[in-house]
């Protein structure tokens, strides 16, 4: 067993910053609100540091509070991730493994405009100093670019022979993505297509986790680079092979 | 001031302004030549067209779908001979119309009938407009004390319009001068304006002439309470430029994002499409004395700030020619600009401070709209908030108009309220304590700061020359801004373009371009 608490200055001082707004008027009461809130999220101690009125009816806070909790270390458990083979890697790996050019195509879809993050995945360029798959002999990468129904992503996969489809997705407020993404999978069912593309989701707000709950194959958040999904896709493509 | 800090070459400068003109002509040649079904719409918004029928289809889409291939024509005399031949005045007909009733087929009014009703429209929309536009001086001039230079714009996008007016009357308190209220993501691909108050958007809130009232009077409230003058800000770009336009101009918005070239490049709007659409719109907010703001802020995003800093002065040089094609007078312009240089790079704060520098110099009398880091802001809210600082003191010390306050939370989320305060106390802070640094300083002869403008004026310029012979439709199907190639035939809307019939006939347009000086 291994406790830990945040670090101040002492070790298991458990002081933890935290900044948050009220929905009241700055004054004694508000002040005093946010010392008893704070303690009620668990702290022992509650120091509002700074109080400003954002409006009539807002006030910012800034506390420091000290935490009694405490975490076994020893307990966590995160997903181990592979290390990604590298461009050539990656490359000799399909050459060997699946004997031909693999085809994957991707979009920005739906109302989301944001072409940057799917353009550093696949675009020949790439993404600071990582070739995109575009380059990769061994890859043909087509990107549509944003503002891509999903109907009509589905349909050029299916012309293209594609072996998996990227869906990127920027925008999160209200959950759009979450939607788009659902949509998404529950056309490639419909359409009884599911098992025969890899299908990848990407995005700075996406994680494996809620990939994966959503249906997709995996999950890209930032800091992604081009091979790391280049080897997703050729390992799992081997994969399914084998099965 | 008036001297160069940067001691550029004004012959330069005016050579890039003259080839800039010879780019815009061919386009401006065939802007003449045609019309959109939003020029039509909003021309139709103009003589009061209003209301949507039981489907929620506006009554302006109504009237283009019945006249189809007429719109060439002009649809304004449909639509005011209708008001003749039914003896209705605008609203009676507007609920005529989303009752069924088709104007395409009604026997004609005499033309000259038709003309002076025309006229007495022209001036009941003038005289709105006007007043707008006197109202807006006057308190201008009475609160002018109370605003900061450059001007503080904060962005409120909640998706809900009433959450919008909390956040928005909160940030006015806090010290803004601006309130831009963003669109909802998807909006500019409308071929409509949706109508109504509205509370569900993603990313931002729609458009709506509704929205815009609503929105005005909070600020007017808001305004009275603090002895200031807000203004609002909304987005006329995408399918639905010039409609939007209009509404602002009824609803006395102050600013419209409004650019050339924006629709093309980064939401794969029909160019020809674009550039009709463009010229109507600021034809409209010139009349209204709405500033625009252009984009170029956006080229950054998908080119590197460093390398590409040619195509935003460029673009500006673009941008400013169309604007004076369509009367639009240098006071009016809020040419775009941004600090999106990589943090890392060495000396990266005298690059930036260079080409805001040039940019003043170049467009003395436009209230530059300067934009803050957006592509390097990171999760690391802590050195974010300092990068905005450096942004805050360039914006300050080279003199720009129109300052979009930094957000910490950039890269996480569409801002909360304590993020718009913590903008607003970093930009006061800095404005007030370099109150006069820009009077006070000189820039080193041959320095970093100068030689970097001049090369970024010199790419600038052979950049123009290479559209130039290319011709801009050219350029941009080939790749020449922001990394994209559009193609010419390609993007929505181009069956949305019309070529003008001979007797094409818009009494709206004749109106502004007399008012505006232009043909
Ligand atoms: C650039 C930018 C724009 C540019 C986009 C230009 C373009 N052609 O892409 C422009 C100016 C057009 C723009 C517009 C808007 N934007 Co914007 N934009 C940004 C900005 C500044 C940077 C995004 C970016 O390029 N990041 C760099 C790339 C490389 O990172 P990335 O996308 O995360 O991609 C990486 C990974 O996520 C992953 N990845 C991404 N996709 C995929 C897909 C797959 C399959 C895989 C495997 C991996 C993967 O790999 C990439 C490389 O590592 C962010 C703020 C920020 N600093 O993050 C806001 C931001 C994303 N935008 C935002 C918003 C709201 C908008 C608008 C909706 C605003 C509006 N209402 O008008 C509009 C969009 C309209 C629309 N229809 O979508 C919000 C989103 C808030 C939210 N959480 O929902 C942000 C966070 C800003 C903010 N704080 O408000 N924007």
């Amino acid at each position: 067993m291994q406790l830990i608490k945040p670090y101040g200055d002492t070790l298991n001082d458990g002081a933890v910053q935290l900044s948050f707004t009220l929905p009241v008027a700055n004054g004694a009461k508000a002040i005093e609100a946010a010392i008893q809130y704070t303690k009620k999220l668990g702290f022992t101690e509650a120091e509002v540091v700074n109080a400003h009125p954002l409006s009539d009816d807002f006030t910012f806070f800034v506390v420091y509070g000290k935490t009694p909790l405490a975490i076994d270390y020893d307990k966590i458990v995160v997903e181990e991730i592979e290390k990604p083979m590298d461009f050539y890697g990656v490359n000799s790996y399909i050459k060997e493994h699946i004997q031909r050019k693999i085809a994957v195509i991707g979009a920005c879809t739906g109302t989301d405009a944001h072409t940057v993050g799917i353009d550093a995945i696949l675009n020949m360029k790439g993404w600071e100093q990582h070739y995109g798959l575009e380059r990769y002999p061994m890859i043909d990468a087509f990107n549509l670019g944003a503002q891509i129904l999903n109907e009509d992503l589905i349909r050029l996969a299916v012309e293209k022979n594609a072996d998996a489809i990227l869906v990127s997705q920027v925008v999160t407020q209200k959950d759009v993505h979450i939607n788009n993404l659902t949509n998404f999978i529950e056309l490639l069912e419909a359409d009884g297509l599911r098992s025969q593309f890899i299908v990848l989701a990407g995005g700075p707000r996406i994680s494996n986790k809620l990939a994966l709950e959503l249906g997709f194959d995996a999950g890209f958040g930032r800091g992604t680079y081009p091979e790391h999904v280049g080897s997703f896709i050729a390992k799992k493509m081997v994969e399914k092979m084998m099965r | 001031m008036n001297r160069s800090k940067l001691d550029l070459d004004p012959e330069k400068i005016d050579y890039a302004r003259e080839i800039s003109k010879k780019i815009t002509q061919p386009v401006q040649d065939y802007i003449s030549g045609h019309t959109t079904v939003s020029v039509e719409r909003t021309t139709l918004r103009m003589l009061g067209a209003d209301g949507i029928d039981a489907n929620e289809v506006p009554v302006p889409n109504l009237i283009i779908q019945q006249l189809k291939e007429r719109v060439g024509e002009g649809t304004a005399k449909f639509y005011i001979n209708a008001l003749l031949k039914k003896g209705l005045t605008p609203s009676a007909l507007n609920s005529e119309i989303a009752n069924g009733l088709d104007i395409s087929t009604l026997e004609w009014a005499e033309s000259a009938q038709i003309e002076k009703k025309a006229a007495e429209l022209v001036q009941s929309f003038s005289s709105r407009v006007k007043e707008n536009v006197g109202f807006r001086n006057e308190k201008l001039a009475l609160h002018n004390s109370s605003q900061s230079t450059p001007l503080l714009y904060l962005i409120v996008a909640t998706g809900n319009i009433y959450e919008d007016v909390k956040q928005a009357q909160g940030a006015a308190i806090q010290g803004a001068d601006v309130i831009a209220v963003i669109r909802t993501t998807g909006q500019s691909l409308l071929d409509y304006v949706p109508f109504g108050p509205t509370t569900e958007g993603f990313g931002g809130t729609y458009a709506t002439q509704e929205n815009f009232k609503i929105m005005r009077k909070a600020l007017d409230e808001v305004g009275e309470k603090i002895g200031k003058y807000i203004r609002l800000v909304n987005y006329c770009s995408g399918l639905c430029m010039p409609e939007i336009a209009v509404m602002g101009a009824l609803e006395r918005l102050d600013m419209m994002l409004n650019d050339s070239m924006y629709g093309i490049l980064f939401r794969d709007i029909n160019m020809y499409r674009t550039f009709v659409d463009q010229k109507f719109s600021r034809m409209v907010n010139s009349f209204a004395e709405i500033v625009i703001n252009t984009g170029e802020d956006n080229y950054l995003t998908t080119s590197d700030a460093f390398e590409k800093a040619y195509t935003v002065t460029a673009s500006q040089f673009i941008n400013e020619q169309f604007a004076f094609e369509s009367g639009m007078p240098a006071r009016l312009m809020g040419l775009g600009h941004a600090f999106e240089m990589n943090p890392e790079m060495k000396n990266g704060f005298l690059f930036e401070m260079a080409q805001a520098q040039m940019a003043r110099e170049i467009f003395p009398e436009a209230p530059l709209k300067y934009m803050p880091p957006t592509k390097y802001m990171t999760g690391d809210i802590f050195k974010g908030y300092a990068m905005n600082t450096l942004f805050n003191f360039i914006a300050k010390s080279t003199n720009q108009g129109i300052l979009l306050l930094g957000m910490l939370t950039e890269a996480i989320h569409t801002p909360f309220m304590q993020d718009r305060y913590l903008g607003v106390a970093n930009a006061r802070y800095v404005l007030n304590s370099m109150a006069d640094f820009s009077d006070d300083i000189e820039f080193k002869k041959d320095g970093i700061m100068q030689t970097r403008a001049k090369n970024v004026l010199d790419q600038s310029i052979s950049f123009l020359e290479q559209i130039n012979e290319k011709g801009l439709f050219n350029a941009i199907e080939q790749r020449m801004f922001a990394e994209v190639a559009r193609p010419k035939n390609g993007g929505k809307g181009l069956d949305g373009v019309y070529e003008k019939t001979e007797g094409y006939y818009n009494p709206m347009y004749s109106f502004l371009a007399r008012e505006l000086k232009i043909n």
